[in-house]
């Protein structure tokens, strides 16, 4: 392979890599603008929608019946969530509520080993058949499902932000809680809705990624701490910032890995992470981009 | 603290003579254990108790500790003694180091800053294998001697952790109840009010994050000489996390609170190991993670002023009614 | 001149808070700033005491200039403040918020303090004698053991002016310290300040209650929307059309 081949692979990688990446940071910036509340279980709901999947299909179900099922599960478990653990705490403060979800995480974590073992699971890829050559390089089948969702999951925010009347309370709620709530918007369902979803899109995302990098009961740790890098490079306050942030991660990482040993690579975000928070803590695209 | 002495000296008695009637080895080294990590929560809470400051990497810090001693005492055949000096010294400096810039971020971001870079250094512990032997760690640090004592039985370890322990709680003591005790407290109410009365936050907060990791790489180091063997796997974020339960289950800001808290938790470990199996046979480590979990959930929701406050009510109010 | 301030300026993305501010304090001088809420008046605290950088101007204490210092060290210098939403050490007890207001009346560092190094007990025993007279004047010494959270408010705002006092500053900048008291602590609290005036403290005073300004105040200077729109004496300005018109025809705040 050329050079111009390899660079394009690395770009390929770089791509899925930072697909994922973003779903994870995309979450989690949406839940922190309507709750404020920074989720660091994000990753568990990838982990368990992967897992719970993986088991449906094995027992028998069809693959996109267990997707659906997995989703609307894991949904149900962030609605959960959010009454029992956070709801309870929603006076606390944004510190405590960050070990609350650190404490979840561990939870939830320690459920899946429970109930999955350390074995990995896996899902089939979505459509079967030979990787696609562009350009002298090859991207996955299913790398281009991952990126589909991301398009999917962003086009559908944007929509139900910016068009529905839904989305504009919910960013109302976001911009001034007490002239929300005057005007009949409720806080606690708006803080319901955000934990469901996603539960919802953490573990579409999941099972989305699984058929690539198999699923285990502790994969959602390190992928949740990326989704915070993510995160934080696009600075926490709208989903471009989120997307954006994902995929920069996703391609440093990739083009770094080359550069240094594969058990260096999580070590790229965590550094890029520091830097960001030293130089420019408000992220890229900081107090430019407007909320939500 | 007058009225305290009568429960110093009853303690001090009570800790003395645990190792005379304690004979199995693996409860002294549980003891030992409750000590190290006292020392590190002592730390731990001046920083978030006082200075109002969250780490969420602080096993870092302990890791270092540990890491120097070995390396230096095994690589490099130091003595003993000079090496667990460095073992403060290191972390001290990194905490240098790194505080400036990470102190001036807000609460969030403060708390991902050091989540991050406790993750990183664990990442290091285990990726420089020329340094730190990688995964499998360094065997064969040797022990602890001091002029002619030499540290090779869990008995003498013992009287040495907890005796580090009690100096390590006078100092602080002394340091609470003096001008920057006041000044760490004022920093924790109040920032601005703080710096419009002379106080450099800035650089109390940097004191009190290099203090605790003097604190934790002091307990890393008697770590190492304790096990003999370091390997990463005790210095990862699940450890970090075990100190922020330890210091807010035992209560932030109060005297007992670290040493009930790392008690507490060590003590639920050990519960819990001993009687899940009991309870569900062939059940292993998933239940407590599970409990930790969840204990570290409730704790934080039903509102942590922690058990150190309890306390509180044995004695005295510090400032005594005047005229 | 002790406190001089000149072409002072600041603004927030498009508003600008305070335009063009000039005006000096002396030794022992009561100097007012008035003005209705949002003409600047904080903000201008902000800036001298180091919370908020400048745009332009100059604000020179004691001869040396003030921009880009860090608020501790101007405190040092000897220029403190109070604060509109009082910003008290609530959890810790009333003598402690004087005595940490008594930070740089002491030396013992980190280190000597967790050794107890001689003489840091004795130059701690100092500070509280001292931090309890402080108390005396404002009639708070029976309280001393108290958390200051638990005080009525009327006593917590006394108790944040005597913490202010406690580095013996030359100058304080007091923000509001009348809003939310009822007329009898608003009288204290006048007493007070003259009080404090006798022994040489000289203070820039923003408050509403104008009673209290026009018997305090040796000069006020009315801000209005960020610039200055007059200074004078007391009978100065209630004479001044232009502040009749913009500020003092209209009922005095209620807190």
């Amino acid at each position: 392979m050329d050079l111009s081949s390899q660079l394009l692979q690395l770009l390929f990688s770089g791509l899925t890599l930072g697909s994922i990446y973003s779903l994870i940071a995309l979450a989690l910036v949406t839940t922190y603008n309507i709750t404020g509340v920074l989720n660091l279980a994000q990753g568990e709901f990838m982990a368990l929608g992967a897992l719970l999947a993986a088991s449906l299909y094995a027992a028998g179900l069809p693959l996109a019946a267990a997707f659906l099922v997995s989703v609307a599960l894991i949904a149900l478990l962030g609605g959960l969530v959010e009454r029992a653990v956070i709801n309870p705490a929603r006076e606390s403060s944004s510190l405590t509520l960050i070990i609350i979800t650190v404490g979840l995480s561990i939870f939830l974590r320690g459920l899946a080993l429970l109930v999955w073992g350390t074995d990995p699971v896996s899902l089939p890829a979505f459509s079967a058949g030979n990787p696609l050559q562009i350009g002298g390089a090859a991207i996955n089948l299913q790398t281009l499902w991952v990126l589909g969702l991301t398009f999917v999951i962003v086009t559908g925010l944007y929509v139900f932000f910016e068009l529905t009347y839904s989305g504009k309370a919910v960013r109302a709620c976001v911009i001034n809680r007490t002239a929300a709530l005057l005007v009949g918007i409720n806080p606690g369902t708006m803080s319901l809705l955000a934990f469901a979803g996603s539960g919802a899109i953490g573990a579409a995302a999941g099972i989305f990624i699984a058929p690539i990098t198999l699923a285990t009961y502790d994969m959602g740790f390190m992928l949740g701490v990326k989704g915070f890098v993510a995160a934080a490079i696009g600075g926490m306050h709208n989903i471009g910032g989120a997307v954006l942030g994902g995929f920069i991660l996703g391609i440093l990482e990739v083009y770094s890995a080359g550069l240094v040993s594969s058990g260096l690579k999580d070590a790229v975000a965590l550094v890029v992470l520091l830097a960001m928070l030293m130089l420019r803590p408000e992220g890229l695209l900081g107090t430019i981009g407007r909320k939500v | 603290m007058k009225k305290n002495i009568a429960l110093w000296i009853i303690l001090i008695l009570v800790f003395t003579a645990i190792p005379l009637f304690i004979k199995s080895n693996y409860l002294l080294g549980v003891l030992i254990v409750i000590g190290l990590y006292t020392i590190i929560v002592i730390g731990l809470g001046i920083l978030m108790g006082y200075a109002g400051q969250m780490s969420l990497g602080h096993a870092a810090f302990f890791g270092m500790g540990g890491y120097t001693v070995a390396v230096l005492t095994t690589t490099y055949q130091w003595p003993t003694v000079p090496a667990l000096i460095a073992s403060l010294i290191l972390p001290g400096l990194v905490a240098a180091i790194i505080g400036g810039p990470t102190l001036k971020l807000k609460e969030l971001y403060l708390a991902l800053a050091t989540l991050a870079f406790g993750i990183l250094v664990h990442i290091l512990f285990n990726e420089l294998k020329g340094v730190t032997g990688g995964p499998s760690g360094m065997s064969g640090i040797p022990y602890l001697s001091v002029g002619g004592l030499v540290f090779d039985r869990d008995i003498k370890f013992y009287y040495l952790v907890w005796a580090t322990v009690l100096l390590v709680s006078l100092g602080v003591n002394n340091l609470i109840n003096s001008r920057m005790g006041r000044a760490l407290k004022a920093v924790r109410e109040s920032e601005h009010a703080s710096e419009t009365s002379g106080i450099d936050t800035a650089g109390l907060k940097l004191q009190a994050f290099i203090f605790s990791a003097v604190l934790a790489g002091l307990a890393g180091g008697l770590y190492a000489y304790y096990v003999t063997f370091i390997s990463p796997s005790p210095f990862g974020f699940h450890t970090s996390i075990q100190f922020v339960l330890m210091a807010v289950l035992g209560g932030l800001g109060t005297f007992w609170g670290p040493l009930l808290g790392a008690g507490l938790v060590v003590a639920l470990g050990e519960v819990l190991r001993w009687a899940v199996p009991l309870v569900i046979p062939g059940a292993g480590g998933e239940y407590q993670i599970i409990f930790f979990g969840l204990i570290l959930m409730l704790v934080m929701i039903i509102k942590p002023e922690g058990l150190g406050a309890v306390m509180n009510l044995f004695s005295k109010p510090s400032v005594e009614e005047v005229k | 001149m002790l406190l001089e301030i000149s072409g002072l300026n600041k603004h927030f993305g498009g508003v600008t808070a305070v335009k063009d501010i000039s005006f000096s304090v002396g030794e022992g001088e009561i100097f007012a700033l008035i003005g209705p809420n949002g003409a600047g008046k904080t903000t201008v605290f902000n800036l001298i005491t180091g919370m908020l950088e400048p745009d332009t101007g100059s604000m020179v204490f004691m001869g040396k200039p003030l921009q880009g210092m860090k608020t501790h060290r101007i405190a040092a210098m000897g220029l403190t403040r109070t604060f509109q939403n009082l910003q008290l050490f609530g959890n810790m007890s009333v003598l402690d918020n004087v005595m940490a207001g008594a930070h740089l009346k002491g030396k013992t560092g980190f280190l000597k303090s967790i050794a107890r190094w001689p003489g840091s007990a004795a130059e701690n025993k100092r500070i509280e004698k001292e931090a309890l007279k402080l108390l005396a004047e404002v009639g708070l010494e029976g309280q001393a053991g108290l958390p200051a959270a638990a005080l009525p408010f009327g006593q917590q705002r006394l108790l944040e002016i005597a913490r202010s006092m406690a580095s013996n500053p030359r100058l304080v900048l007091l923000d509001e310290p009348a809003a939310g008291l009822n007329s009898a602590e608003t009288k204290t609290l006048a007493v007070y300040l003259k009080q404090l005036r006798e022994q040489g403290k000289s203070m820039v005073l923003v408050e509403h209650d104008m009673d209290t300004v026009m018997e305090v105040a040796d000069r006020i200077m009315v801000l209005n929307f960020g610039e200055a729109l007059a200074e004078g004496t007391p009978e100065a300005i209630q004479a001044n059309p232009k502040v009749i018109k913009a500020y003092l025809g209209e009922d005095d705040q209620v807190a």
